[in-house]
């Protein structure tokens, strides 16, 4: 996994809630056996005036100007400031896979539906919760200063804004090791194998009757 | 020292390791895979060179690009006109094959939907561990698993370790007191619930949905109620194992026998929360308060009952929720202040991993006995959740109840619900849906999706408009 150190970057303020990860990247970019390439296709429905379809040549496609990720003040964010529960619904990795591959490498947000938060962990891409009345002035402040942009530090969890005044942020003590060193989950668990082993040996006995075969 | 909730018991059960930040190692006991989350997993697993930890733990059938047409299935693979779909179809029964996993592929008259099939297969037993990736995999937990959905990279994860990396979550309580009113549904109960708490009132919490209503449900009905807890935010939905949940397991072709299911019924009779369980959060609702719902916007919690309206802007005071509600309206095509029973159907989708078991077949079935769908209605379809409720259905008759109604008698799939497959709703038109998700887009570009029960959907589909459906039957 890319580590994550420092970002600074433009804000890119999405001011809606509960924006879902079919926003993020609709179900027919899905079909995919890949992980990257939906950079072009994060927010298509919003991002674009017609229906994307995988094989679309996107840069023919008519832009929504109307959509901030369209407006000319925006391009090359890095930093996406989200509103209430960012990511919910569906499980697709798909949509941190979309973030990244556009260039978003940290999201904003007052809360997190739990399944995205852990996709982005896993994919170097930073979630950040910070409370509501910040978020409210972060929103104030990107749409007010065009150019407006941020430092995200992980090792010091702080927010630099442009003014040098900073925000400080909890994150998880594990997965900001894991981040900050680019570990690989497998490799970690797999460290495990014994312990991982002489668990499943007691659980089989205990409980035989988890361990029927799938082979009917 | 307070006793266990239901998820504690699990959790405890599964515990493998954990650090001192709580981090944990999960043992997982079952792993159903699709053909749309798993392939890069798989991909990794190959680029690292590893094999799947215990092959036997997994179960794998395609469900999201599966065509529903019969002159389609009878192709086989070839009735996959999407080239892209139908690699993603092909890439699952080659992993399939090369890792020796089980797998019920298209072709195989078991195939259905994952979260339809596992339970129907007895793949989902009381006290599992239970992951896949997709977020419905909370559907389990009506059976006593501890089931939810899980990235791709979690996918991979679990196949190379047979373990998942997590932090315990907060234990919620969700109790419905009383009975449901006849002509009320599971479908009504997990609208009414998400209405209440939200689409994020779950959030970091399992939710233990209990309460004489929840018990009185059929394991088919919890299904429907656990499938929807990730609707309000909550990974994990579950409900105490009882004498239902054991009949319904018993005799399904991977569910213990002889002297193993003796022992294993004794363990699972344990798998309900202690009295004095101590819940981080409990909400009570009374299922006499519960009518048929109906959802008019863009998110599960924007739900109205079918003699209600839909709100008024002016009547919001929190300005981000005002503007969610505005731009909800605006995407439906609605005004505030409409009355539910005015919303106009286009399309009718009966189907989903949420609503596509032989008991919400039959639900339907008995509205539309002997009518005819409105003409203004466009699409109806009934899309079985497997090719074994499908059978099931037709040895009752269902299917040609259906078809004298004017309504599409289908094959196994995802179909409309996220409309993957060649099932799409058509750009502005209004769809009363069996499914889950009522997201922008979800069941196709610019559609316009309202979350019901079958039997409401099918009443929808009668008069091509939203009506009460106890009024007519």
């Amino acid at each position: 996994m890319r580590k994550f150190s420092v970002e600074q970057g433009l804000v890119l303020p999405l001011d809606r809630a509960n924006v879902d990860t079919d926003f993020i990247i609709p179900k027919q970019f899905l079909k995919s056996i890949k992980r990257t390439g939906f950079g072009v296709n994060l927010f298509d429905e919003h991002r674009y005036l017609d229906k994307g379809e995988p094989d679309s040549d996107n840069s023919k496609r008519p832009l929504n100007p109307d959509f901030v990720l369209n407006q000319p003040r925006y391009q090359g964010c890095k930093i996406l400031l989200a509103r209430d529960n960012f990511g919910c619904g569906s499980s697709r990795e798909h949509a941190p896979w979309a973030l990244d591959d556009y260039g978003f490498r940290v999201v904003i947000a007052p809360s997190f539906a739990d399944i995205f938060l852990n996709n982005c962990f896993k994919n170097g891409l930073l979630p950040v919760v910070i409370n509501q009345e910040t978020i409210s002035k972060l929103f104030r402040d990107t749409q007010a200063n065009e150019g407006y942009s941020l430092t995200v530090d992980l090792a010091e969890q702080t927010i630099t804004r442009p003014d040098g005044s900073v925000i400080a942020f909890e994150v998880d003590s594990f997965r900001k090791n894991c981040l900050l060193n680019g570990l690989d989950d497998i490799g970690l668990t797999l460290e495990e194998a014994d312990t991982i082993k002489a668990f499943e040996d007691k659980w089989r006995q205990k409980s035989p009757w988890y361990f029927t075969t799938t082979s009917v | 020292m307070s006793g266990k909730t239901l998820y504690d018991k699990i959790w405890d059960a599964h515990l493998v390791s954990q650090r001192e930040d709580g981090t944990s190692l999960i043992y997982i006991d079952r792993h159903l895979i699709h053909e749309v989350t798993s392939p890069q997993a798989f991909e990794g697993l190959r680029l690292a060179g590893r094999l799947p930890w215990r092959a036997d733990a997994n179960f794998a059938t395609p469900d999201h690009n599966i065509p529903t047409t019969k002159s389609e299935r009878d192709q086989g693979l070839e009735g996959i006109k999407d080239p892209v779909s139908k690699i993603q179809v092909t890439t699952l029964d080659n992993n399939c094959d090369e890792f020796n996993i089980f797998e019920l592929k298209m072709t195989d008259m078991r195939q259905g939907i994952v979260h339809v099939v596992g339970p129907e297969q007895g793949a989902t037993l009381p006290g599992m561990s239970i992951v896949c990736g997709d977020s419905h995999t909370s559907t389990h937990g009506a059976l006593g698993a501890l089931a939810h959905g899980i990235g791709t990279s979690e996918v991979e994860h679990v196949l190379a370790t047979q373990c998942l990396m997590q932090k315990k979550m907060k234990n919620m309580r969700v109790q419905v007191n009383g009975l449901l009113k006849p002509g009320v549904t599971a479908k009504d109960m997990v609208l009414a619930i998400i209405g209440r708490i939200g689409t994020a009132g779950g959030t970091g919490c399992t939710i233990e949905f209990a309460g004489e209503a929840v018990m009185a449900l059929s394991v088919e009905g919890r299904m429907t109620v656990c499938n929807m807890a990730i609707e309000a935010g909550a990974r994990a939905g579950l409900i105490a194992v009882d004498q239902s949940t054991i009949d319904y397991i018993e005799g399904r072709p991977f569910a213990p026998k002889g002297e193993v299911w003796e022992m294993a019924v004794q363990a699972w009779k344990q798998l309900v929360s202690d009295p004095d369980a101590h819940f981080d959060e409990i909400v009570e609702l009374e299922a006499a308060d519960i009518e048929p719902q109906v959802t008019w916007g863009t998110s599960p919690e924007m739900v109205a009952s079918i003699n209600g309206s839909i709100p008024m802007i002016t009547d919001e005071s929190d300005p981000t929720k005002r503007e969610s509600i505005s731009l909800a309206l605006d995407y439906m095509g609605l005004a505030g202040g409409t009355k539910i029973k005015d919303i106009k159907l286009d399309c009718i989708f009966i189907g989903s991993c949420t609503n596509s078991r032989i008991e919400d077949l039959r639900e339907a079935a008995k509205v539309v006995e002997g009518k005819k769908v409105a003409a203004t209605v466009e699409v109806a379809m009934v899309v079985p959740g497997s090719g074994l409720v499908k059978q099931q259905a037709e040895a009752e008759g269902l299917d040609k109840i259906f078809i004298a109604a004017g309504l599409e008698w289908r094959e196994p799939g995802c179909s409309m619900c996220l409309a993957m497959n060649a099932d799409q709703l058509g750009d502005g038109k209004h769809c009363a849906s069996t499914s889950n998700r009522n997201f922008e887009g979800r069941q196709g570009f610019g559609g316009r999706t309202h979350l019901v029960s079958p039997a409401m959907a099918a009443a929808a589909a009668i008069h091509g408009h939203f009506v009460d459906v106890r009024d007519f039957t």
